[in-house]
């Protein structure tokens, strides 16, 4: 018990809350806020700015974020929400929580461009098959090959009812199969190892060697190069483009800290926030950087076509298609 | 009966039911206000979910309660080099948070593992037996348990009227058994049942579970209507189980709560080879998985401030949890009724996220502060620890029997004074063991704290999670190896403190 009351006290100044100063409470994702993550060297930039203070609501991932959102509505107690991304910003919209970003869109530098006004990208990352060139001397090409290409050599995919990345693949095979992506993963089904609930679930079995592809983003072979100095992973270039993923943030309305949230949205967009994207959330700054990317960065694909559907057609479709592939490859 | 002690359960019942309820309440108040009435449709896929569900967790409580069973007995009437290093290993799976014991099974078993193709991992072999490497060794825990609550005089008894094993086990061990079996089976099947990220990364989405469907219709499609139908159908399932796990819920007879003897009976080789054998299986399924954590985490582990801070962490919330866990179940079983019984398993039968978020709906216009989470994470965690803590305790109370309560009422005992001087002397070494098990079980549970979000606040599941999630899958082996570590630790400490205990 004694002991009890130790850890307890030694945890106070961490929970203390924050006093006095204007407080923006900014609802993000956990990995978002990890000490490793963009988290608190954004924190720390942004307060350097003003006489305030972030304080982050950490959730599990982008959905988590959105569900909490619909469940508080407009009583939300969030002033900035970070981390979601294009294929649920429509549903996003429906809540009617959030407000004009009032930022310079052509700021935002991501692929096909940038024009909403309530949501501002972040970053971006391109979707890729990641694989292990020990085990896989040649990749698939295309996405055909990978469909059609030799079943021993096996893939482990996300779940799209439970992860982002997971909806990212099943967007990307509609995509380019439309009507036939039925039949697609059909003839894909064979290659698939598994399909783990997330993104961390698939990647640590990747890692671990039980497959030599993963569905993962082109700039993951950034972080085995730059941390661990390592080639071994190699994203593989698809000859049907590549498919998007991009994170925004936007500021809700009826907020009290309103003109916070919008310089945090406009801080956003500046080198210092971008500055630290590449290299702790691993993905591609979505506005002018100041420091240059790693060299790393600059030996990934370049996707030499970008697939995307808008958050409009996504939320239409979205539980329609992923009944579709359940029936393709559940059953 | 005392007076006190029915108010003392009358308190619990009412806290246990009115976290269900606060929870399930304000969720339906949501259904009704935002007009969500989404009723779903019993179609075909709904049937395979169901039949699914059924089969895994059906196999996988029969394996891990029939080998656990078989490996108590060797465990209670043998005495080898290791005993208690086996007994305190086998309180750490519970631990672990699910994608560790999976990467630690692959490690055996997988493509790249020790034994590859030795078995299918991927599939419905492969969810069994991460199951099996769960529960076979809360299951053996839980039967010893029960085992060592058997008169010694009985034992004796039975050799002086020389009993072979077979009636020994007839006469004397499966009466006992047979009141707490059925509760076990029942625990460690619901445990299955709700089993989510081991059955998705060996499955697939072929091997979809009501706990998989529950989880997409509240995260991905925000269907609350159809979580909430979902539920039901999980709730109706766990009490139509405990119905009939509950039939056969009787009162133990055994009256004995000194110290444990050596027991001298299974002398024949036969008896020998099952016994080991037993032992040798269930350890060759444990063990494994367990050792390649280690292997793998040992280079990895290093102290940092947010490790240590993530430690801290998680051991004030198992902790908390672990005592509210323990006063609950103190006053729920006692007599265990239906309604204790039920209300026991509330936090497995009852989807701990369904729970979790009509909390957050309730609390959400009151406080926003840290404390508000904790207070909801231990309560969580408690209630999700309860069902371990009731089985330990109850055995704990069939072993003090009625005669003591008829002697504390002759000697007019009650209230607080008997509570401390009388009850909790005799059921220390129980109450230690239920601690213990509810401390391990809320040390690797991640549902409250992802649902409510951690503001800062950090266990060490979750530290390890955030790992995974930046590629730092090395780092968190180091940290896996931690949260192990710890589990051993706390087991060792409870058995030393049980031991010197049983020796006053």
């Amino acid at each position: 018990m004694k002991k009890l009351i130790i850890c307890f006290a030694a945890l106070l100044p961490f929970i203390a809350p924050a006093e006095a100063k204007e407080t923006l409470t900014i609802y993000t994702y956990e990995s978002f806020t990890a000490d490793w993550g963009p988290g608190p060297k954004i924190k720390a930039a942004f307060e350097k700015t003003c006489d305030c203070a972030i304080e982050w609501v950490a959730l599990g991932d982008g959905v988590a974020v959105l569900n909490r959102l619909k469940l508080e509505g407009k009583d939300t107690k969030a002033d900035v929400v970070l981390g979601l991304d294009t294929n649920i910003t429509d549903e996003a919209k429906q809540l009617g929580i959030f407000g004009k970003h009032g930022t310079d869109v052509t700021l935002a530098k991501v692929p096909g461009g940038w024009s909403d006004d309530t949501f501002l990208p972040y970053d971006y990352g391109h979707f890729a098959v990641v694989y292990d060139t020990e085990k896989m001397k040649i990749p698939p090409k295309s996405l055909d090959d990978l469909i059609h290409g030799d079943a021993s050599q096996k893939i482990i995919l996300e779940d799209p009812r439970t992860s982002t990345p997971g909806l990212g693949f099943l967007l990307w095979m509609k995509s380019i199969y439309g009507d036939k992506a039925p039949e697609a993963w059909a003839s894909l089904r064979p290659r698939i190892l598994t399909t783990a609930p997330g993104w961390s679930e698939a990647y640590a079995l990747f890692t671990k060697g039980e497959a030599p592809m993963v569905f993962s983003y082109v700039t993951s072979p950034a972080y085995h190069i730059v941390e661990e100095k390592t080639e071994r992973y190699q994203a593989a270039n698809f000859a049907e483009g590549h498919y998007l993923q991009i994170e925004v943030a936007g500021l809700v309305e009826a907020s009290p800290e309103h003109a916070l949230a919008q310089k945090f949205l406009n801080f956003m967009m500046s080198p210092e926030f971008q500055n630290e994207i590449p290299t702790t959330n691993w993905m591609m700054p979505a506005a002018a950087t100041t420091v240059a990317l790693p060299e790393a960065f600059g030996r990934l694909v370049k996707p030499t076509k970008t697939l995307l559907y808008s958050p409009a057609e996504v939320n239409q479709n979205r539980r329609a298609w992923i009944d579709e592939w359940l029936k393709a490859v559940g059953e | 009966m005392n007076k006190t002690f029915s108010l003392a359960n009358r308190i619990a019942l009412v806290c246990v039911a009115g976290a269900i309820l606060l929870g399930v309440g304000p969720l339906f108040w949501f259904l009704i206000e935002r007009n969500e009435a989404n009723y779903f449709l019993f179609d075909r896929s709904l049937f395979a979910i169901l039949l699914f569900t059924l089969k895994q967790a059906l196999l996988s409580s029969i394996i891990s309660v029939g080998l656990g069973l078989a490996a108590a007995r060797a465990m209670a009437r043998r005495e080898f080099l290791g005993k208690t290093l086996l007994l305190n290993l086998f309180a750490v799976p519970q631990s672990l948070p699910a994608i560790v014991a999976v990467l630690g099974f692959l490690s055996v078993f997988g493509n790249a593992g020790l034994l590859p193709g030795l078995i299918n991992t991927y599939g419905l072999t492969g969810i069994v037996m991460v199951h099996v490497f769960f529960n076979l060794p809360l299951s053996m825990r839980l039967c010893l348990e029960t085992l060592n609550g058997i008169a010694p005089e009985t034992f004796r008894l039975s050799q002086q009227l020389a009993f072979s094993d077979r009636q020994l086990f007839r006469h004397v061990e499966w009466p006992v058994l047979a009141s707490s079996l059925p509760r076990i089976f029942a625990l460690i099947f619901l445990l299955c049942a709700a089993s989510f990220i081991v059955v998705l990364t060996l499955g697939g989405p072929s091997a979809t579970t009501l706990e998989v469907a529950i989880f997409q219709s509240l995260r991905m499609d925000f269907d609350v209507g159809r979580a909430f139908s979902l539920s039901v159908l999980q709730i109706a399932l766990s009490l139509a189980l405990i119905a009939i796990a509950g039939r056969t819920l009787v009162q133990g007879s055994s009256q004995y709560s000194g110290m444990i003897e050596p027991r001298t009976d299974g002398i024949s080789w036969v008896a020998k080879v099952f016994d080991y054998g037993a032992l040798v299986v269930a350890a060759l399924l444990v063990l494994p998985p367990m050792f390649a954590i280690l292997v793998y985490g040992l280079p990895e582990i290093m102290v940092s401030f947010e490790l240590l801070k993530a430690l801290a962490f998680s051991v004030l919330i198992g902790g908390m949890s672990a005592i509210l866990a323990v006063a609950l179940a103190w006053s729920l079983s006692k007599y265990l009724t239906p309604l204790n019984t039920v209300l026991a398993l509330s936090g497995f039968i009852v989807p701990p996220a369904l729970l979790a978020t009509g909390w957050f709906l309730l609390f959400r216009n009151i406080s926003a502060s840290v404390w508000l989470v904790i207070v909801l994470v231990v309560a969580l965690n408690s209630l999700m620890a309860l069902p371990f803590t009731v089985a330990i305790l109850s055995e704990g109370f069939k072993k003090m029997g009625l005669g003591h309560e008829k002697l504390c009422a002759q000697l007019g005992l009650h209230g607080w004074y008997r509570f401390w001087w009388i009850d909790f002397q005799i059921m220390k070494t129980s109450a230690i063991q239920a601690l213990l098990l509810a401390f391990v079980f809320s040390l690797g549970d991640l549902t409250a704290v992802t649902l409510l979000g951690n503001q800062g606040l950090v266990s060490l599941p979750a530290l390890l999670h955030q790992q995974m999630g930046h590629y730092r899958s090395q780092e968190a082996a180091g940290t896996a190896l931690i949260l192990a570590g710890l589990c051993f630790a706390v087991a060792a400490l409870a058995q030393k403190i049980r031991s010197s205990n049983d020796h006053v």
